[in-house]
């Protein structure tokens, strides 16, 4: 890793953002994964939000578990610092991340079988403990890496590329995330940067637990005729309940929706997060509704994306645990150590 | 007061036999805090079951002068306040011993041994008519017997009125019927027993400027000391109240004065791979962090810890061990996690352990495990037990030197960076074995790389060239070397013998009283208190240097030895294992016992020359 190596070549044709970058810097490593994998749609749309909110592209700390997803972080962000843990546990290691330094902001990339299967118990808790980072799910229903058994999350009667029937019940992260706590809950299709990007976007400025579940096609082993997980199924099986997008500075009125189903969010930073309705009877804001609509339309085969719970006054696991604003790596003896005096007194409690 | 001829002072054990969930836990407390403060050296030992309420549960104090803290076998002094296990608890008693229960039921015949002596005390009786609620009744009945004891043995009356004052400040109306039922059972005594009995106490100063505290407390305020901000765990006995030490100190002396906010966190998480998960996480993003858990914790934390070890991330873990294998006897002690917790993970992976014996150990490691873990980037495991961790022992005071600064170890600031044409966080700069680390978010567009526990170059880029990953797993032998010159030494004292004993933990509580015991029958070896591995060189010199070694554990495989063994490639028939792991600590006497018929059997010539 020499500093001077690489001169990046910014075509002047590219925009820059409020910080004087363009996308190319918020990129990563060329990706290893197949042609036409979801996940490279997924890792774009990160670069493109990232990019776009002009954050500081070292300011970030992407965490993943193992698996095809796993990989993706090399493939964003290279200014900023990754790690691929274990298996299923990307949550437990972005856990006492987000502890030691509470300004940084986390990006955990899991994959189905990491966050549905073998860790799910991590899922579930890091969920539930809200801990302040953007959760992104590559849920393609397979394991690629291992060639092509199914996951978790493969829905019954999907059939394998041999042409063999799932068995089994599908585990729905987004109803999970919705029962634990999370406070912002949204899915997506990696075919749709449109509705991503913007997700994203929000999920970033979201204070708070902010889950994405992305289906995100595996073009080797399953985007098959067959397959509940293919980007032609994904397709012609959506619905998308609320869109989202985050505007930046004061927000201008969009003609193509109807006014009341628009509704505006302010967020912490000043931004706001508008929201458009598709279904005029859809309440965002109601955690139980959101649970019930997801799977009634489940039940119907309906795939339903977009933002489907936002908490409005979000609490995150620092505020729960009165932490200091500071970040806890970068306390000194100062603030750490009681001192010689008070230990006097301590052994005399012991005496 | 009779005149006695017998007096045997300040040299008895006593054993309290309870229910679990009774109360007993208090009084039997002060009892052992009272001879604490009269200055006589006592060390306590809870052999407590697997169980909230009901089951059989024994205190033992084992009161000594000349402050020998091993445990000692056989009882001298019998409070068989459980019917369940009177049998037992009777026949535990050494013969002239006394036997200390509540006659107010005739007990029958057959249970009484001629060999010792009856203490009946009508304690049921006598609350009955003292007190008009059952509950009171039942409570008191402990701090009854407590009375009793300080008639029996002559305690100084005050100081347990003194303690129960200041235990019940605050419920100032415990405080009259607690020192009502104290003065029934010792006026009981005084009256109508022939009080007090052979074993007695007297004000010594044996005990000086030290603590009495159990080694947990100790682990979690030294974590305090020492600096860690981040803490996760899951409940495992006998480590627990490591994590709930940390918590209630860290509550009072880590309070930001001017917000009130806290500078830690701690976190109770769903199992022990997310404990170790979030100190890693929490290491790798500059925190000092921590982790505390028995022997199934480690089996868990394994993978992470493997993780940690090729990834190259501190992580302190402590593992109070406690008797395997799988669930074993849980409430029970033993040094039976060693092999597992140095070679934790698939794959080459080693790593340090630290061994306290003192609860002054214990708030020494905390800072000192914290240090090495980040000097070396690598988890650091520190190998307490039961016997320390849970009971009260004896413990010269905690110090702190206010100008010490807390090792980060090899970390780059972002200046460190702008004053560097190239980083590559796995190159070995130093020629240790041990690069250097950028934490997340440090410089806008230097330092940044991607921590992996797969195979990468220096530069931390993923490879899988045979030739670079064989240079990283060298590069991590090195790092080993290092860190042998990095862990506490042993302490070695040489009385100029051929044969020599190594202990470590909580086995060298006994050794001073079974090498006096040794010496006294003509046997005398150079001792070596191991307090680290990988071992230094100091080790490797006492093993070469004696022709036999005795190694002194608490398990049944010799683990330590088999460590020795391996790691120093010494024979193994020169290292003889001297054992016991039923699940209580080693005695003096058993050291003792299997040493010398070892001489007996080889026909072994006792006496040594002696370098004056």
């Amino acid at each position: 890793m020499t500093f001077i190596a690489k001169p990046r070549v910014h075509h002047p044709s590219l925009p820059r953002n409020d910080l004087g970058l363009t996308r190319r810097d918020y990129e990563g490593s060329v990706s290893t994964l197949c042609a036409g994998c979801g996940h490279d749609s997924v890792s774009a749309s990160v670069v493109q939000a990232c990019a776009e909110l002009s954050l500081p592209p070292h300011r970030f700390v992407k965490v993943s578990g193992i698996g095809c997803s796993s990989k993706t972080p090399s493939y964003f962000l290279n200014k900023s610092h990754g790690f691929n843990s274990v298996h299923g546990r990307m949550p437990s290691v972005m856990t006492g991340a987000n502890l030691a330094n509470r300004d940084l902001l986390g990006i955990g990339v899991s994959g189905d079988g990491d966050s549905a299967s073998i860790g799910l118990g991590q899922f579930a808790h890091i969920v539930r403990r809200r801990i302040n980072m953007l959760y992104l799910v590559d849920n393609n229903g397979t394991y690629g890496l291992t060639k092509g058994q199914f996951s978790a999350t493969n829905d019954r009667g999907s059939t394998s590329k041999k042409g063999i029937a799932n068995l089994y019940e599908p585990i729905d992260l987004v109803s999970m995330a919705l029962q634990l706590g999370a406070s912002f809950v949204a899915r997506s299709f990696s075919g749709d940067k449109k509705q991503l990007v913007p997700l994203i976007k929000a999920a970033l400025k979201h204070k708070g637990m902010a889950f994405i579940d992305v289906i995100s096609p595996c073009v080797a082993f399953n985007n098959h005729v067959g397959s509940t997980k293919s980007y032609e199924f994904t397709r012609d099986h959506r619905d998308t309940a609320v869109n989202a997008d985050l505007i930046l500075t004061s927000p201008e009125v969009m003609a193509d929706y109807e006014e009341g189903a628009r509704e505006d969010v302010a967020m912490p930073d000043g931004s706001t997060l508008r929201l458009y309705k598709l279904d005029a009877d859809y309440d965002p804001h109601d955690r139980v509704g959101a649970l019930n609509y997801v799977q009634k339309m489940q039940e119907e085969g309906t795939v339903v994306t977009g933002l489907l719970y936002v908490d409005s006054n979000p609490v995150e696991c620092h505020d729960i645990m009165g932490t200091v604003k500071t970040p806890l790596a970068q306390l000194t003896e100062d603030e750490l150590c009681p001192g010689s005096n008070i230990l006097e007194s301590i052994n005399e409690s012991f005496r | 007061m009779n005149p006695r001829e017998d007096i045997t002072l300040n040299d008895f054990v006593i054993r309290f036999a309870n229910v679990n969930g009774s109360g007993s836990a208090s009084a039997n407390g002060m009892f052992a805090k009272a001879l604490f403060r009269m200055g006589i050296p006592v060390s306590t030992r809870n052999i407590f079951p697997s169980n909230i309420e009901g089951l059989p549960t024994w205190f033992e104090v084992r009161v000594n002068d000349h402050g020998y803290l091993g445990r000692r076998e056989g009882v001298d002094i019998m409070v068989a306040m459980n019917a369940e296990t009177f049998e037992e608890d009777v026949s535990s008693l050494l013969p002239g011993g006394y036997l200390v229960y509540d006659n107010s039921k005739e007990l029958p015949k057959s249970l009484l041994r001629p060999d010792i002596n009856l203490i009946g005390v009508p304690i049921s009786t006598m609350l009955l008519s003292e007190f008009s609620i059952q509950k009171q009744r039942n409570l008191f009945k402990n701090i009854t017997y407590l009375g009793v004891l300080a008639g029996l043995i002559d305690i100084e009356f005050e100081i347990i009125t003194g303690m129960v004052s200041t235990q019940y400040k605050g419920k100032d109306d415990l405080i009259e019927p607690n020192i009502r039922a104290l003065e029934i059972g010792r006026n009981y005594a005084v009256k109508y027993l022939d009080a007090p009995i052979r074993f007695q106490v007297k004000r010594s100063d044996k005990v000086g400027d030290k603590i009495f505290v159990e080694g947990n407390e100790a682990a979690g305020l030294g974590a305090v000391y020492g600096g860690a901000s981040v803490c996760a765990w899951y409940p495992i006995t006998p480590s627990t109240s490591v994590a709930e030490a940390f918590e209630k100190h860290a509550n009072k002396l880590r309070i930001d004065v001017e917000t009130g906010d806290k500078n830690f966190a701690i976190i109770q998480v769903e199992d022990e791979l997310a404990a170790i998960g979030v100190v890693i996480g929490a290491a790798w993003n500059g925190a000092r962090a921590f982790t505390a858990t028995s022997g199934p914790g480690i089996s868990l934390m394994s993978e992470f810890l493997g993780l940690a070890y090729f990834a190259e991330i501190p992580a302190v873990v402590w593992d109070i061990q406690r008797s395997g294998p799988s669930t074993g006897m849980p409430t029970r002690t033993q040094q039976s996690d060693l092999i597992g917790a140095a070679y934790a993970s698939h794959g080459d992976t080693k790593h340090p352990l630290l061994f306290p014996t003192t609860p002054k150990d214990c708030f020494d490691f905390a800072n000192l495990a914290l240090n090495l873990a980040d000097r070396a980037q690598t988890p650091v495991l520190v190998m307490s037990d039961l016997e320390l961790g849970m009971n009260q022992n004896l413990s010269d005071p905690f110090e702190w030197d206010d100008s010490t600064k807390y090792d980060r170890g090899k970390v780059l600031s972002a200046k460190d960076l702008d004053e560097l044409d190239s980083f590559g966080r796995y190159l070995d700069v130093d020629g240790d074995g041990i690069g250097y680390r950028t934490l997340p978010g440090t410089h806008e567009d230097k330092g940044s790389f991607f921590t992996r526990g797969t195979s990468r170059d220096e530069f931390a880029v993923y490879t899988e060239s045979p030739e670079a990953y064989e240079r990283n797993m060298k590069r991590l032998e090195k790092k080993w070397e290092t860190i042998k010159t990095l862990v506490p030494e042993a302490l070695i004292s040489m009385n100029g013998s051929r044969m020599g004993v190594m202990c470590y933990g909580t086995t060298v509580l006994p050794m001073p009283e079974a090498l006096d015991l040794l010496a006294d029958d003509g046997i005398i070896l150079d001792h070596c208190h191991v307090r680290a591995f990988p071992f230094g060189a100091e080790v490797s010199k006492f093993v070469a240097d004696h022709e036999m070694i005795f190694v002194v554990e608490q398990n049944r495989d010799g683990q330590m030895r088999t460590l020795l063994i391996n790691e120093l490639e010494v024979d193994p028939s020169k290292m003889r294992p001297v054992l016991y792991y039923a699940g209580l600590s080693i005695s003096a006497n058993n050291i003792y016992r299997q040493i010398s018929e070892y001489f007996d059997q080889n026909n072994i010539a006792k006496v040594f020359e002696v370098k004056s």
